[in-house]
């Protein structure tokens, strides 16, 4: 299994309502964020493009977070997905240095937090949170193992990105463009 | 001209806009564990070396100081962590492929080493000193049988405990600036150059003195080495680290860093222990705190200018 995630930047629109569903359904404290919205202008005046990306943790395959942490606090999950321990991370900050996509931050209360691909609700048998509430619905999640998943068809149809592949890191969002 | 604006809804705290999860905690555990490495490092080796009574300062002296600079700089660390009731987890696991877990069992080991190492040497020191209990005397006499044992593993350790410092940083590939293989030798040969500027500080022997300032002179020429290296290496490679040697090279740590570790820290330091040695009358004190000064700055300009730089989107 190998969970992973499409973002379609033709469709989304920068709304930020997976911001905003993201931090009610896992309780982040106000002021921090586990996704956020990316909008790059780029070009020359008046030729001008614009895209806007929903953006997280990338949930790499080789994730250097999980690499550096000291205590075995940031682990991998079934499905490839990358966890904090809470009970675990003494809040010595290697991870979030080693993120080179800066996807994680310290909790007020002192571990480290990041994104989970709503692991909880996907044992469930349901979607994210930022996926179900998106109202362009330019998010796909699924397994890529799976040939007939959402992402799985999207990435089969369409070009797609991903982010800093330079750094190593082997990153699980795939940005369709 | 193309161009690209990135406009980010994210502002975490200590993350956004520049990150800044490590202050001054971390450079000053990198900076306490340097200055401790080459203390042990020159001790042992020069008991190795038979040096034992005439090098009284390193083999006997300036060791007192490695376990206090290793408590504090485990303090330090232990500042530095948010959730520190958990403190423990660090010593429940060892991960070799992260540095910040084996360096602090590195500690852990070479700790407790430095002061048995220390207490070995107690009575030679303060000849009154007396262990009240038989047990203790006993423990002594056994340590000062396989002290030549003991100097061996400290050597090792030591050196061990002085690249680590350089390599906790230069694990993180996130952070094009930490991530060279030379800020180990770099942080190494920085931390063995402090402690030896600390033995000529506290040597009344004449030929001591001298020894341990010509080896300091060596060191500070293979410190510039390594620095001019790096540089070299930066630019020969990807954009991400031509930008990191940018904030050196006419970015916002320029002056900081060519003014305070360079020139402050190391070249004038090493003229002025030069025309020491030449024979005029300098106060060693002057070099000797110019190249603690130096190596206090190399680890907070590190630490500081490697957050901010970063991976380009
Ligand atoms: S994006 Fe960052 S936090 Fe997420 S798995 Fe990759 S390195 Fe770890
Ligand atoms: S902050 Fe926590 S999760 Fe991150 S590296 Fe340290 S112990 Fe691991």
């Amino acid at each position: 299994m190998r969970y992973a995630m499409a973002i379609d930047t033709k469709k989304c629109v920068g709304c930020s309502d997976c911001v905003v569903a993201c931090q009610l359904e896992n309780k982040v404290p106000i002021g921090y964020c586990r996704d956020w919205i990316v909008e790059t202008t780029s070009g020359t005046y008046p030729d001008l493009t614009l895209e806007f990306r929903s953006e997280r943790c990338h949930h790499c395959a080789n994730a250097p977070c999980v690499r550096c942490c000291p205590t075995g606090a940031s682990h991998i999950e079934e499905g490839g997905v990358v966890l904090v321990t809470a009970e675990k991370c003494i809040g010595c900050g290697a991870c979030i240095a080693s993120c080179p996509y800066d996807a994680r931050y310290p909790h007020p209360d002192g571990y480290v937090d990041k994104c989970t691909f709503c692991i909880h609700k996907v044992r469930k048998g349901e979607q994210p949170a930022c996926v179900e509430v998106c109202p362009t619905h330019c998010l796909y999640f699924g397994d890529l193992d799976d040939p007939n998943s959402d992402v799985s068809r999207k990435i089969k149809e369409r070009k797609y990105k991903r982010l800093k592949t330079e750094a190593g890191t082997d990153p699980q969002l795939y940005f369709l463009i | 001209m193309e161009e690209e604006i990135i406009i980010s809804g994210r502002l975490n705290e200590k993350v956004d806009p520049l990150l800044h999860i490590w202050g001054w905690e971390i450079a000053f555990y990198l900076f306490a564990g340097g200055l401790a490495a080459g203390l042990l490092f020159f001790a042992s080796l020069s008991y190795l070396r038979g040096k034992e009574n005439d090098y009284t300062a390193t083999v006997k002296w300036a060791p007192l100081f490695a376990p206090i600079l290793l408590v504090l700089g485990l303090g330090a660390l232990f500042l530095d962590l948010h959730h520190k009731l958990y403190f423990w987890r660090l010593y429940t696991t060892i991960k070799l492929q992260s540095p910040m877990s084996w360096g602090a069992w590195t500690l852990m080991v070479i700790t407790p080493l430095s002061i048995i190492w220390c207490a070995t040497f107690i009575r030679d020191i303060y000849p009154n000193w007396d262990w009240k209990f038989k047990f203790l005397y006993q423990i002594e006499n056994f340590f000062i049988k396989y002290r030549k044992v003991l100097a061996w593993v400290m050597v090792f350790y030591s050196a061990i405990l002085g690249i680590y410092t350089g390599i906790l940083l230069s694990a993180f590939n996130a952070r094009p600036l930490w991530n060279t293989s030379i800020l180990g030798p770099l942080f190494l040969a920085s931390g063995l150059s402090a402690g030896a500027a600390v033995i000529v500080a506290l040597t009344k022997n004449e030929i001591e003195r001298k020894f341990f300032s010509r080896i300091d002179l060596i060191i500070i020429g293979v410190e510039l080495f390594f620095i001019i290296h790096m540089f070299m290496g930066f630019l020969a490679s990807t954009q991400v680290q031509i930008e990191a040697a940018q904030l050196f090279l006419g970015g916002s740590y320029t002056l900081p860093f060519w003014i305070f570790v360079v020139f402050i820290g190391m070249l004038v330091p090493a003229l002025l222990e030069y025309l020491e040695l030449k024979g005029q009358k300098i106060p060693v004190i002057i070099p000797v705190a110019l190249i603690l000064f130096g190596n206090v700055m190399l680890r907070f300009i590190i630490v500081y200018a490697g957050q901010a730089s970063r991976y380009l989107y």
